[in-house]
């Protein structure tokens, strides 16, 4: 086939083009003419499609999104916003971090291991071109039922993927979750975070500007991989047998390739080579020219048949396309261009100047000479489709919000209490995760302080100060499934008491908001209501969106996925040692809960485990309270007053507990509260509490720092013996707990 | 007994990362002349009773499930005659 160049399109005007086939829409193409004045060439086809899909351009979510920006809280911790390739937070002593977290959750289904390994390979990368150096990963994970033979073909490939490519790497993997539910079922959730130091005045940022200086790509040659994923695999709803409609061009990952990346680009940081960088992630070069040149002065011309090939028989319009790992761009000054390819060859990592920014304003793209793109990069980049798309409250919500989980019949007797205790600790969604997170290296670098099953991943980052920075995930579909605006609350507020409970101060955070369809009114409404919630309550917490991810169509047929808003928040910590992790140590300490337990069941996994129930409305949110409990945790930890903390979550009081005492190989006494039923003490899953464990010597002045700040703290009982015991109900040995606890997920997919 | 052989080997547009090391260690090694590697896996099945219809049919239905990712590799069944004629 003869070259579609530019001159080529404006003469053939009426020449057919597949734009339904990429997956632009009439009016998207109709557009496009618009902004070129003629037909766009094939090229240039590929380049809108993929960027103005779902996936790149954010055209339904981006109205929504926006909430984030303008009501963000001032911060003075942020140093850069949202819109680059992830936020970056001032941690103090000169240092700053940076943090994302993303979703790969289409490619995971089809070819689990690849699909996740280059999700956090992808993620990485993003946390690269800040200028920071990676130093964590973790990832939230969501499966079908955890007894569906899917989930055995995809769950084990995904982890593997994960440790396999993090491993190879030598980044900890510190956290996540993992959840099991079968809305998930063909539609898993596969996200995962990265987190990078810098010092303030590496800060990098992703735009080309200043006319003659090189834009060099360096990393992988390119390849096949994933050609047209971006807007076909990522974008592309399942059809109702489970099997893709389109068969992607799965992307491979090298992690080797990967940390010779890494290593040769904090070289060139070091060196201060480059002006302006990207990473090659979804839409691979389409996404990266356009956007440099976007968010610079706007001009950039590349010899497009100068890219190193894997496969000599890639067409350009494929080269644009493709989304081979392991790559990244940079706008390097013409002196400096000489010792960045020294470096790069050192590292054996190939490099190619394949153009240069220009004075005008126009992306221009050539084949052997031949123009075969010409377009303004913004109307490519950031000045893609915005859709107002309808959303509805379902009709369904109300009969949801009404069927009430008081009226499921709970344990008649002790007895019983008690077998449902175990049969909780031993559910999946419950259990213990170290046949997951025991495949992943967690301390590596030798700079882990905290990692699963702790309320958040921790990680030294100066080791003579002992400064360190704490992450947590959260999210609940059942939760936001019942009220999304409070569910997406519910989730930060997760976040934001586990990285307190381990005693850092939550600053900022990140999202990925997995959703099903935004065509569906229903799930719309669903996006539109977290998102609101989300940015409500950041505003309250004073912990600014600092970036993030949409999936949209996460759906099978016309069934969508609990939505899904999984928030990341980090915190920094003064001093590492001082941190606070979730085990019961000390036989003596008194164990006090935090916070207002109230009858609240709705979407609870006493719900779920024992009933198979979702209905009812969610815990309430009290984010002063939420404030005011990690202030306390936060004050507690600094000044030794606990010497173990673990927030209260899914499975309420006694899961916790469990949790507690098995990580510490100790166990409890415990007094029910004359207030309460014993069955809601233990199980209710109300917010805005925890659960510490207080020295002796400590009561009195942490009882009296609780009562001056007004925090309700109960004294519950102490840490005894090898018994979880629940005076006048039931004990249950340590041994029995940890074997209801720990068996099943070997059991299930070991 | 018949041997079996069924070849395992990446699609063509798929990355193989240790085809690629290999690739990058000849020359290193003074072996020149090498433009690219790809490198795959080969199972011997060797087969209880006749190698007929049905039997490759099976063998087939194992290599696209179990002994290939066929979402990421291609792969070939073939019987291995000289084992056969020894037999």
């Amino acid at each position: 086939m003869s070259l579609d160049t530019v001159k080529h399109a404006a003469d053939t005007p009426d020449a057919d083009q597949p734009w339904a086939e990429l997956g632009l829409k009439e009016d998207e193409y109709a557009r496009i003419r618009e902004i070129l004045g003629r037909r766009p060439t094939g090229a240039e086809l590929a380049m809108y499609s993929v960027m103005w899909s779902e996936h790149c351009s954010y055209k339904s979510s981006k109205v929504h999104l926006k909430q984030f920006g303008e009501k963000a809280p001032e911060n003075d911790a942020l140093l850069v916003g949202i819109g680059e390739n992830a936020g970056v937070v001032d941690v103090g002593q000169g240092y700053a971090v940076t943090f994302k977290v993303e979703s790969h959750n289409h490619p995971s289904y089809i070819e689990p291991y690849q699909g996740a390994a280059t999700g956090v390979g992808g993620i990485v990368r993003d946390i690269l071109a800040m200028g920071a150096r990676p130093v964590a990963v973790m990832d939230p994970l969501r499966f079908g039922a955890a007894d569906h033979p899917d989930t055995k073909r995809v769950l084990p490939g995904v982890v593997a993927g994960i440790g396999g490519y993090g491993n190879c790497l030598g980044l900890p993997n510190i956290g996540g979750e993992v959840v099991f539910d079968p809305c998930y079922q063909g539609n898993p959730l596969v996200n995962a975070l990265c987190v990078g130091v810098m010092k303030h005045e590496d800060i990098h940022l992703a735009k080309a500007s200043g006319a003659g200086n090189k834009v060099i790509l360096y990393g992988a040659r390119t390849g096949g991989d994933g050609i047209g994923g971006v807007s076909v695999l990522a974008s592309e709803t399942f059809d109702a047998a489970g099997k893709p409609a389109k068969r992607p061009a799965v992307q491979v990952g090298d992690p080797f390739q990967e940390k010779l990346l890494i290593e040769c680009t904090l070289e060139i940081f070091r060196e201060k080579l480059v002006a302006g960088i990207q990473d090659l992630g979804g839409a691979g070069l389409s996404c990266a020219t356009s956007e440099l040149a976007s968010a610079g002065s706007g001009g950039m011309r590349v010899e497009l048949d100068t890219v190193p090939l894997r496969d000599s028989s890639l067409s350009p319009e494929e080269i644009l396309m493709s989304e081979s790992q392991e790559r990244m761009c940079a706008i390097v000054e013409p002196d400096k261009v000489g010792r960045f390819l020294e470096i790069c060859e050192k590292w054996d990592v190939i490099a190619t100047v394949i153009g240069e920014v220009t004075d005008g304003s126009r992306l221009e793209i050539f084949w052997h000479g031949e123009q075969i793109v010409d377009v303004p990069p913004r109307s490519v980049a950031h000045e893609g489709p915005t859709y107002h798309r309808p959303y509805a409250r379902p009709e369904w919500q109300d009969a949801l919000q009404a069927d009430d989980p008081a009226k499921l019949p709970r344990p008649a007797d002790a007895a019983e209490l008690r077998a449902q205790v175990l049969r909780l600790a031993g559910s999946p969604n419950q259990a213990s995760k170290a046949w997951i997170t025991d495949q992943y290296d967690r301390f590596v670098q030798g700079n882990t302080v905290l990692a699963q099953p702790e309320d958040s991943g921790m990680v030294r980052i100066d080791e003579e100060t002992n400064l360190g920075v704490a992450v947590a995930t959260d999210g609940n579909g059942r939760y936001a499934k019942l009220d999304p605006y409070t569910g997406a609350q519910l989730a930060l507020a997760e976040a934001y008491r586990n990285v307190a409970a381990t005693g850092a101060k939550p600053l900022a955070v990140s999202d990925c908001l997995n959703f099903g369809s935004p065509e569906d009114p229903a799930v719309m409404w669903q996006f539109a209501e977290a998102t609101r919630g989300l940015a409500d309550a950041c505003q309250v917490l004073g912990t600014p969106v600092t970036g993030g991810n949409v999936s949209l169509y996460n759906q099978t047929g016309d069934t969508a996925i609990h939505p899904t808003p999984v928030v990341a928040v980090l915190g920094v910590i003064d001093d590492v040692t001082r941190r606070t992790p979730m085990a019961f140590a000390e036989e003596g300490q008194l164990l006090y809960l935090l916070g207002d337990t109230r009858e609240e069941l709705g979407g609870s996994a006493w719900s779920q485990v024992v009933h198979d129930h979702l209905g009812g409305l969610p815990p309430r949110v009290d984010l002063e309270r939420e404030r005011l409990l990690a202030e306390i945790l936060i004050s507690a930890s600094r000044d030794g007053m606990i010497d173990a903390a673990h927030d209260l979550s899914d499975g309420g009081l006694v899961q916790a507990l469990v949790e507690s005492c098995l990580r510490g190989g100790k166990g409890a006494r415990l007094v029910v509260p004359d207030a309460l039923d014993p069955f809601v003490f233990l199980f209710s899953e109300s917010a805005g509490r925890a659960v510490v464990a207080v020295p002796r010597s400590e009561e009195l002045r942490f009882t009296d720092m609780c009562g001056a700040r007004g925090l309700p703290a109960t004294r519950i009982g102490v840490v005894d013996g090898d018994e979880l015991v629940v005076q006048g109900q039931f004990g249950i040995p340590l041994d029995e707990l940890r074997t209801a606890h720990e068996t099943t997920l070997p059991g299930l997919v070991g | 007994m018949a041997r079996v052989v069924v070849d395992v080997m990446l699609k063509p547009e798929i990355l193989d990362p240790q085809g690629q090391a290999v690739q990058r260690a000849l020359p290193r090694l003074g072996f020149e002349g090498i433009a690219d590697v790809r490198q795959g896996k080969r199972f011997e099945l060797e087969v209880e009773g006749p190698v007929d219809e049905a039997a490759l049919a099976r063998i087939h239905e194992m290599a696209g499930t179990f002994l290939a990712n066929t979402v990421i590799e291609d792969f070939t069944v073939r019987v291995d005659e000289a084992v056969r004629a020894e037999s």
